[in-house]
């Protein structure tokens, strides 16, 4: 129902529920403040919004007001301008002021604040008030003596984030954000607090000191450490990533981003692979030059041919490099290709590996079943929408899988795999929730198919989704949780074994045996390098990790910080990652480096541009052409009949902190898993 | 003066027996069963002809509060929750109806919990009173065991309910919503209103939250009817009250008057008057500490209920009257309150978190003149930027003592500055 | 306040209800509504204190599993609420208010008869752990004012005598007399009550 008011004089119909702040905010006219925050529960506290309203005798708190037909609201008045001035002096009187040596300088609302709407002068003749800083672990610094106890970090950890390890002790002017115990944050998504800070008492630990605002250009892009494809920010400074914060997308991660995509990014300056290098006769890794490496590979390829090389594209991999990749292979007469490094047995009709619902989707759900899945690893930031949706009630969620807090409520049947066949036959009590549910919804995880009877698997997942109405007009339930960046994209382009091909398990058993002879290893680095006997690899991707040191070619590619990369996220929406820094040294663009591979293979492929590439990617699979979209996947028969095995659904990832080259590269996220991954036998468990 | 057959609570010294058959002898739970089998309707019109205001301070009329609850009880209990948090410096009223006549609580409970749809009241009672909790629970249990709480509540057919929770130590927890968010066992922290308690309060339930003493008086009006309590003390202003005088009397007491008694006969009557004199009375704290100070001169005349001492720009409050006699160090004393403000500020809000540590640092320097003159200016206009600004009536708490200092004070003040700007010169 | 765990000596591994307390608690959850039994945190944590004398992190540990609530929000409720201990008081917790009502008729006098008596200050606790002397905010006997606070009970009408006599008694191991130190009848005027003086029991049924 709308709702007619007045707000400085102009009149507004909004719905009814909305707060003055928030209908202020669609007029565009501007109120302060500290605590609100549109993503967050609403506190009230700092008083910064305060406005008047006709016939209230006192001030109105904005952000909390709801409101009311025929309400006249003003907010630039002399009771509203001082009513601003006096809580920006209160804030300010014990605030250190110490803005030249904090990293919040720049970007901080109090100095915005103070300079729009301070008074400029100070009339305290007190001491300031001192707190002792906070120890939250290797991701977030806290000076604590800058907090305006506006309480945005305290409800975000706790609703949004799900880990209530943050509070506000104390009472009065002795109230104290932090921990209590002294205990690093446990939550995945604890960066986010440092960009809720409205000032610089969370501010992040690993860009601490390194750079000041200002001086930092940005670049919107794409994360690529998880399956999500979170829009990120990249803030450089002279061919340098300097910090990583998330950009907002309101249908993936809305304003939130992992530790691990936030962080990882001092990876991005170690290890690096910023030369070719070829082994020589002595075994050992040799620089070489662009051309000497190229015409080497070029030799092997073309030499071995057909069936006995091999291509296996890696997680972080590339939609151009993937169809560059593909089409040499296919040139060179290769049906031995795939992008499934940990061998997961999908691969059918689109939308049988795609999160079908999209991830807003989840907050539609009425019903979820986790299949061999922990969302809270895989992609914290989807989990935090699962959480979001069950915060506000009427939201069963069952899981069969390992055990884990996933921060909400939820059952866990087991982690035996014919828990799913009698869920599927309607013998379980979960098939009649799940029934009974207007949306139901499944995520299936990685952990649920890559095994060797995975595809079963996958189609008793179908057979659920069947049986219990979770694909309906305008509703597809059944949604598939990547891990990797790379995968989606690469099953749309098929880069998956040709007739007669092998898939990675049979590329390492034909390497083993020998009847494989090259391998070509575009930025893979998760499957067993011992398994690839004598074969002579190729080792294409930007960091020194398992591949590059078993490789007898290394060619320097880019991370996804240093291309415009085309990678499909786990909904199937396929996006662009924008070049922020060039490569280091003489790396390059992955699919250049194919494109010129295959020029002197002598299979020079029909493109030249990345604008060439891309119109292949569209040729491959119409999907690649429509960017940032959605496309609703038609629903076709996958999985396989057959018996499940006896084996248990075991958690893919070991640690959430390090899971990929850049990651693993990366001191900040080694400091995270000292804090949190092994020390997490001794930590004291949250209920959840 | 009242006469004693118009005093409610019999036993406020605690002379006789706190237990049921004392309370009993004194008429409480006389007719319980009677008086619920009027209806609700009929319980709450005769509260609002009796004018009765809330006692705990803020003075909103009581059969209104009642009125606001849900008609019917939908999906949600209904829930009753007595505020027995006194704290406010200069209160100690709810102590003796806790200790002395916890049955006229219990009984007020029961009849107003029926009247709002409520099936059970929580009284929150300051953790300080151990001793008054265990007064209070003895009765409770007298009253399972008399049937007079429990399935049949005193043989009406509604069932009732009472349990006692103590409190921490956190004067806050007296303002309604922080009361019930300690309650919930959470930290006592105002909630923001909209949504008020009578829609969405303990749990999320519809809920009234009164002081003690309002309920308490509750049976005997609805005994001796409305009109009986409106025919006491002046118009909107009526009834009875317990006034605690402390201070500077000869002889400190609680004791139960007419609403509208002149300060002067009250003091004079009950706590053997001023201290060397009404003449060497220096001012009077009406209401408790969050009331602004009265002069003498106003003193001399003004009536104690709500709307003479707002007119006077104080305020009844909880009718607690500190006085001071000319001995005192005014200044001092606020700077006390002031210091008491600032220790009891949950932190919440920033005028107030900030507001009252500054005021308190300021106020301190006041007493020793350690100031300079303008910064009487400075300090006022602080408690203007806190005074309205806050969450919760704290903030207006904290501001008004200073307020009237410098409103009544002023000279005392300024002398104090230039008195230490001349020794400092002089040294 | 910043506490580190570690650091603090006198913080105990574990802590465990005695039979007898953890039955009272489990009494105490069960005065509130099936799902609401967070709202018996602070009761719980006073059953802590009677039995402990303070509360440990241990113990609002167990309390927040007990309650199924996350230790940080026990935390915050037992450093929110004064009247928990976070660390060791003495035997004897003198707890003197200060506040205006007491103010005014001698407070100082008797914090000073506290402090010479006791030999320590404000926050301290004797070297023998047996008295520790705290300043509080008004404890809501104003007119019974100055007012001390010990164990359960309230010690009324002191002076700097007999808040003395009443410190000497302590020390001898014994309880003293709770209530006015000069013998009135509770919040009565010194000398008898003005009003009430009519000691038979009155029944007001009806308009008497």
């Amino acid at each position: 129902m709308p709702v007619k008011l007045t707000i400085d004089g102009q009149e507004v119909e909004v719905e009814a529920g909305s707060t003055i702040l928030q209908t202020a905010d669609y007029m565009g006219i501007e109120i302060p403040r500290f605590c609100y925050h549109e993503r967050l529960a609403i506190a009230g506290n700092c008083r910064m919004c305060l406005v008047e309203v006709e016939k209230s005798p006192k001030p109105v708190a904005s952000c909390a007001m709801p409101v009311a037909e025929g309400m006249v609201v003003k907010t630039d008045t002399p009771m509203v301008k001082k009513a601003r001035e006096g809580v920006l002096e209160f804030l300010l009187i014990n605030h250190p002021l110490d803005c030249p040596i904090c990293d919040q300088g720049g970007e901080c609302d109090l100095q915005d604040e103070t300079v729009a709407y301070g008074r400029g002068k100070s009339r305290f003749e007190e001491n300031k008030r001192a707190v002792e800083d906070k120890d939250f672990g290797p991701n977030v610094k806290g000076t604590m003596t800058r907090c305006i106890h506006c309480t945005r970090c305290i409800r975000f950890i706790t609703d949004v984030a799900g880990v209530p390890e943050l509070g506000a002790t104390g009472r009065g002017e002795h109230m104290e954000v932090g921990t209590y115990v002294e205990k690093a944050l446990s939550s995945e998504l604890s960066g986010n607090i440092v960009d809720l800070c409205p000032v610089g008492a969370l501010t992040s630990r690993p860009y601490a000191f390194t750079a000041r605002s200002w001086e930092l250009k940005k670049t919107e892009s794409v994360d690529v450490l998880d399956a999500l494809g979170s829009a990120i920010r990249v803030d450089t400074r002279s061919n340098q990533v300097m910090r990583i914060l998330p950009a907002i997308n309101d249908d993936i991660n809305e304003e939130w981003l992992g530790d691990k995509s936030r962080n990882s990014y001092d990876g991005l300056l170690r290890q690096r692979l910023d030369r070719p290098y070829v082994r020589n006769k002595k075994g050992k890794l040799e620089a070489a030059s662009w051309g000497d490496a190229l015409k080497a590979v070029a030799a092997k390829l073309t030499k071995a041919g057909g069936s006995k090389i091999a291509a296996i594209a890696g997680d972080l991999a590339d939609a151009e490099a993937m169809v560059a990749l593909k089409d040499l292979f296919t040139a060179l007469g290769s049906a031995n290709i795939d992008c499934r490094q940990d061998g997961a047995k999908i691969g059918g009709p689109r939308g049988s590996y795609i999160f079908n619902s999209g991830i807003a989707g989840i907050e539609e759900a009425d019903a979820l079943l986790l299949i061999g899945t922990n969302p809270r690893v895989e992609a914290p930031v989807l989990n935090a929408r699962i959480r979001k949706r069950y915060l506000k009630g009427g939201f069963k969620v069952g899981a069969v899988g390992p055990a884990a807090n996933l921060t909400y409520k939820h059952e866990n049947f087991g982690d035996e795999a014919k828990i799913l066949e009698a869920i599927a036959s309607g013998k379980h009590d979960f098939a009649k929730v799940l029934k009974d549910a207007k949306r139901p919804m499944l995520i299936i995880g990685q952990g649920a198919v890559a095994r060797a009877d995975g595809d079963v698997i996958l189609g008793l997942a179908r057979k659920i989704a069947e049986a219990t109405g979770m694909v309906t007009d305008g509703w597809n339930g059944f949604n598939m949780l990547h891990q990797a960046a790379a995968r989606v994209g690469g099953l749309d382009l098929g880069f998956v074994p040709g007739k007669g091909g092998h898939d990675v398990a049979g590329i390492l058993d034909g390497a083993e045996k020998g009847e494989i002879e090259v391998v070509y290893l575009l930025g893979a680095d998760e499957i067993d390098m011992n398994r690839l006997g004598k074969a002579f690899v190729i080792y294409q991707g930007h960091h020194g990790d398992a591949g590059a040191h078993r490789a007898d070619v290394v060619l320097p590619g880019a991370a996804y910080t240093e291309k415009g990369g085309t990678y499909v996220n786990t909904e199937g929406r396929v996006q662009v990652t924008r070049l922020a820094v060039f490569p280091p040294g003489e790396a390059k663009e992955d699919w250049k480096i194919l494109r010129a591979l295959a020029e002197v293979a002598g299979h020079a492929p029909g493109y030249d541009t990345i604008e060439q590439v891309r119109a292949r990617l569209a040729q491959v699979n119409p999907v690649f052409g429509r960017l940032d979209e959605l496309s609703p996947a038609a629903w076709e028969a996958f999985g396989a009949e057959g018996k499940v095995s006896g084996d248990a659904f075991a958690a893919t990832i070991a640690n959430y902190y390090m899971t990929d080259p850049i990651s693993r590269a990366s001191t900040t996220m080694a400091e995270c898993t000292a804090a949190f991954v092994n020390t997490a036998a001794e930590r004291t468990g949250t209920h959840g | 003066m009242l006469s004693d057959k118009d005093r409610i609570f019999t036993n406020l010294y605690g002379i006789h027996d706190f237990r049921l058959k004392g309370a009993k002898a004194r008429g409480d739970w006389d007719g319980t069963k009677d008086i619920i089998a009027k209806g609700r309707d009929w319980i709450i019109e005769e509260m609002k002809t009796s004018g009765l205001r809330g006692r705990g301070g803020a003075g909103f009329p009581t059969g209104l509060k009642w009125s606001f609850m849900p008609k019917e009880v939908g999906a949600r209990p209904h829930y009753l929750v007595v505020n027995a948090d006194e704290g406010e410096p200069g209160t100690c009223k709810d102590r003796d109806i806790l200790r002395h006549d916890p049955h006229k609580l219990i009984e007020g409970c029961v009849i107003a919990g029926f009247a709002m749809g409520a099936k059970a009241a929580y009284i929150y009672i300051r953790g300080e009173f151990i001793r008054e909790a265990e007064n209070l629970q003895t009765a409770i249990d007298e009253c399972y065991d008399a049937g007079l709480l429990g399935k049949d509540a005193a043989g009406s057919g509604w069932p009732f309910d009472v349990y006692v929770h103590r409190g921490g130590g956190a004067y806050i927890c007296g303002e309604e919503t922080a009361l019930i968010q300690s309650l919930e066992g959470k930290k006592g922290q105002p909630r923001l209103k909209p949504p008020f308690p009578a829609g969405m309060g303990l749990y999320g339930c519809p809920t009234t939250v009164n002081n003690v003493e309002s309920i308490a008086v509750a049976p005997t009006i609805l005994r001796r009817t409305g009109a009986w309590f409106a025919g006491l003390g002046r118009p909107k202003n009526s009834g009875t009250k317990i006034f605690c005088i402390s201070g500077h009397v000869e002889r400190p007491c609680n004791v139960e008057e007419e609403m509208g008694i002149p300060l002067k006969e009250l003091i004079e009557k009950h706590a053997g008057g001023v201290r060397g004199g009404w003449d060497n009375l220096l001012a009077v704290i009406p209401g408790g500490a969050s009331v602004p100070v009265l002069t003498k001169d106003i003193c001399d005349t003004v009536l104690m209920d709500f709307d003479s001492l707002r007119e006077v720009r104080s305020g009844l409050g909880t009718a607690a009257v500190m006085v001071m006699d000319k001995s005192t160090d005014i200044v001092a004393t606020i700077a006390r309150l002031s210091s008491f403000y600032k220790h009891e500020s949950c932190g919440q809000c920033t005028p107030c978190r900030e507001g009252t540590g500054w005021m308190s640092r300021v106020m301190n320097r006041m007493v020793k003149g350690n100031a300079d003159l303008e910064e009487i200016d400075m300090l006022e206009e602080v408690t203007r930027q806190v005074e309205g600004h806050t969450f919760c009536a704290l903030g207006d708490a904290a501001a008004w003592p200073i307020q009237g200092l410098i409103r009544s004070f002023r000279p005392e003040m300024e002398r104090r500055i230039k008195e230490a700007r001349a020794n400092l010169s002089a040294a | 306040m910043t506490l580190h765990p570690e650091d603090q000596p006198w913080q105990p591994k574990s802590f465990a209800f005695t039979e007898a307390n953890l039955a009272q608690a489990h009494k105490i959850i069960k005065r509130y509504p099936e799902g609401r039994q967070q709202s018996a945190v602070m009761p719980i944590l006073d059953i802590v204190q009677r039995q402990e004398g303070w509360v440990s992190l241990a113990a609002m540990n167990l309390v927040g599993e007990m309650l199924d609530m996350a230790p940080m929000r026990v935390y915050e409720v037992a450093t929110f609420y004064t009247m928990f201990h976070l660390k060791p008081v003495g035997k004897v917790h003198v707890q003197v208010c200060t506040n205006v009502p007491c103010q005014l008729r001698g407070s100082d006098d008797v914090v000073h008869a506290c402090k010479k008596e006791l030999g320590i200050g404000i926050g301290e606790t004797t070297a023998d752990g047996k008295f520790s002397l705290a300043e509080v905010e008004c404890l809501g006997a104003c007119v019974n004012a100055p007012v001390i606070w010990i164990g359960d009970d309230f010690y009324e009408d002191l002076d700097a005598g007999s808040t003395v006599k009443m410190i000497e008694a302590f020390k001898r191991g014994e309880t003293p007399k709770a209530g006015s130190q000069t013998g009135r009848q509770t919040s009565a005027p010194a000398g008898g009550p003005t009003t009430l003086k009519d000691a038979g029991p009155t029944t007001l049924k009806g308009d008497a």
